[in-house]
């Protein structure tokens, strides 16, 4: 690619504009998820009780074991699917073949619990392109939405994908 | 149950209690381990230069937007619920950065049968380089 590129915007970002996707349903959560999950993020620390000791979490007013609230239970699919536009992550060095995380929002509602299943929908909601220090800098805007088993609303996060 | 602040103690301008972290490849693995988040440009310095970082390699956003919730959860303890959090990556987490999260009360409101919290965040590095300035609501227990 050459660094004379007009537009980092691509047709299949321009199509999927505001289309939501197929709900996606991650596999059921797991103590051992959540437990891990607490470890990895606390490190080298031992992790809150409420994330593992299931005697402690029925005596607060979560009445069991929940999940840190930026828990992912769709990590580890079986089949990756592909990323959704704006959120990739490729590894050349050419023009518009880099990215990273730009940031987030996420608003939390239900929390997750071991036994939960929770579905996700994602839609590319907008984007702007300029000029940085890194060059010609697209930030694409992805609204998600989870839901758990009951319908109850989970989380509704808004991620930032920069591609330059 | 482990009640470590009511909303009725809130006072705007207060300071949470800070909570830091060094991280390395140490922590990258591991968060990359349960968010199966095994990105080159987070496990390899060569991919990390290639992305533009003279460093090398460095880590996630995620994890440092994970360790704002671990400070609200210190300071506020497992009866609080981390409503909304936000952030910008403003700058990355190289290697054995020293990282430090804050947040400083800009608001409280009752709304919707909720006592909720407004706070502005920052993650600072060792240097007092901002990474990921942002803004965090948090439903507090009420005495009431």
């Amino acid at each position: 690619m050459s660094d004379q590129i007009e537009t980092l915007v691509t047709q299949d970002m321009l199509d999927r504009k505001g289309v939501w996707s197929e709900a996606k349903v991650s596999p059921p959560i797991s103590d051992s998820d959540i437990r891990k999950w607490a470890i990895a993020v606390y490190w080298p620390e031992t992790p809150p009780k409420i994330f593992w000791d299931t005697d402690y979490a029925k005596t607060t007013h979560w009445s069991g074991i929940i999940a840190p609230s930026e828990f992912n239970p769709f990590a580890w699919p079986v089949e990756k699917e592909p990323t959704p536009v704006g959120l990739q992550t490729p590894q050349g060095g050419g023009v518009g073949t880099r990215a990273m995380n730009g940031g987030q929002t996420e608003e939390y509602y239900a929390p997750m619990r071991p036994g939960d299943v929770i579905s996700s929908s994602t839609a590319l909601s907008e984007w702007n392109e300029r000029t940085t220090s890194l060059g010609l800098t697209l930030f694409s805007t992805t609204e998600t939405r989870w839901v758990n088993q009951r319908g109850d609303l989970v989380k509704i996060r808004k991620s930032i994908g920069i591609r330059y | 149950m482990t009640f470590n602040v009511y909303w009725e103690d809130v006072e705007i301008g207060q300071e949470v209690t800070p909570w830091s972290r060094q991280t390395d490849f140490m922590h990258w693995n591991r968060y990359a381990a349960v968010n199966d988040e095994f990105v080159y440009i987070h496990m390899d310095d060569e991919a990390g230069k290639a992305a533009l970082n003279e460093q090398g390699a460095f880590g996630m956003g995620n994890l440092r937007f994970a360790y704002f919730h671990n400070m609200f959860r210190e300071w506020a303890g497992d009866e609080a619920q981390v409503r909304k959090l936000g952030c910008q990556f403003r700058a990355k987490n190289q290697k054995n950065d020293f990282l430090t999260c804050t947040a400083k009360v800009i608001d409280k409101r009752f709304e919707n049968g909720e006592h909720l919290v407004d706070f502005s965040i920052s993650l600072k590095n060792q240097d007092g380089q901002e990474t990921a300035p942002g803004e965090a609501t948090i439903l507090l227990p009420s005495k009431g």
